[in-house]
């Protein structure tokens, strides 16, 4: 059998499932920036840590969304790193925000586990990470019968 | 902001988003339908818009934060927009499943909207 290189099935992190992650990426950051940016411009000083917390949660979402969609093998690992973070950030904040809800009088993203964003997310990095191995496999896989 | 205008305009924005997802996992490209029902989504964000700066006019006045308000609304109208592109560059069942989850979070957005408008403060 003849493989043309045209033929052969399309891999990367911003092709097939990988453009619907993405747009829930980019909503997701676009919502919480819009909302992170209000909170600091109209009220900064009455939550200043959970604040804080919202515009990194953000700045997160959009360095992944772009990290998505970017090529190449360090955009790569900005996403693995990206959303790594943001899988344990929700976890981490959440959990506080329930221990010590002193420590956040008004809400972040990642507040509850981010149940303000039904939960959004919580899922969100688990299907990202899934996403990047799928691709790596993928990738490897490609590699290996090019090879062959 | 008017409430009945409101509800309507999240109804008919669930139920584009539902359409288009059922469609998508089904397998379908988006239709000229999906894409009509994104176009009258983001029709009605046009009429929100005008709405919203009319109606303080009139004493109908938003109890929560303006900024805040704005911020979503702009948001919301880009969606359909910027999904329509990112959709169409790669046309696949994909496609139709983006578009309807960008319906789906301009409902979030607008009920979020009118609790900005209305509950504030209360």
């Amino acid at each position: 059998m003849t493989v043309q290189p045209s033929s052969r099935p399309r891999v990367g992190r911003s092709s097939g499932i990988g453009r619907l992650l993405i747009t829930v990426y980019a909503i997701l950051a676009l919502g919480a920036t819009g909302r992170s940016v209000v909170q600091i411009i109209e009220r900064y000083d009455t939550a200043p840590l959970a604040f804080t917390l919202s515009a990194i949660a953000a700045l997160v979402y959009i360095v992944a969304t772009i990290a998505l969609i970017a090529p190449g093998p360090v955009w790569n690992r900005v996403a693995w790193i990206a959303i790594g973070f943001e899988a344990v950030g929700v976890i981490v904040v959440g959990a506080l925000s329930i221990a010590m809800p002193e420590l956040f009088p008004e809400a972040t993203v990642w507040s509850l586990f981010g149940a303000g964003y039904l939960f959004i997310p919580l899922v969100l990095p688990w299907l990202g990470l899934w996403w990047l191995a799928t691709v790596r496999a993928a990738e490897r896989a490609a590699a290996t019968s090019e090879a062959a | 902001m008017i409430e009945w205008f409101t509800y309507l305009q999240i109804g008919v924005a669930v139920i584009a988003g539902l359409l288009a997802i059922v469609r998508g996992l089904a397998g379908k490209t988006p239709s000229d339908l999906v894409l009509g029902a994104l176009g009258v989504v983001e029709l009605l964000l046009i009429v929100q818009l005008v709405i919203s700066i009319v109606a303080p006019l009139t004493g109908n006045e938003a109890s929560g934060s303006v900024l805040e308000f704005y911020v979503y609304l702009i948001s919301a109208m880009l969606l359909p927009i910027a999904a329509g592109f990112w959709a169409l560059i790669e046309r696949s069942r994909w496609s139709t499943v983006i578009l309807g989850v960008a319906a789906l979070s301009v409902a979030v957005m607008l009920y979020r909207m009118l609790q900005i408008w209305t509950v504030q403060g209360v």
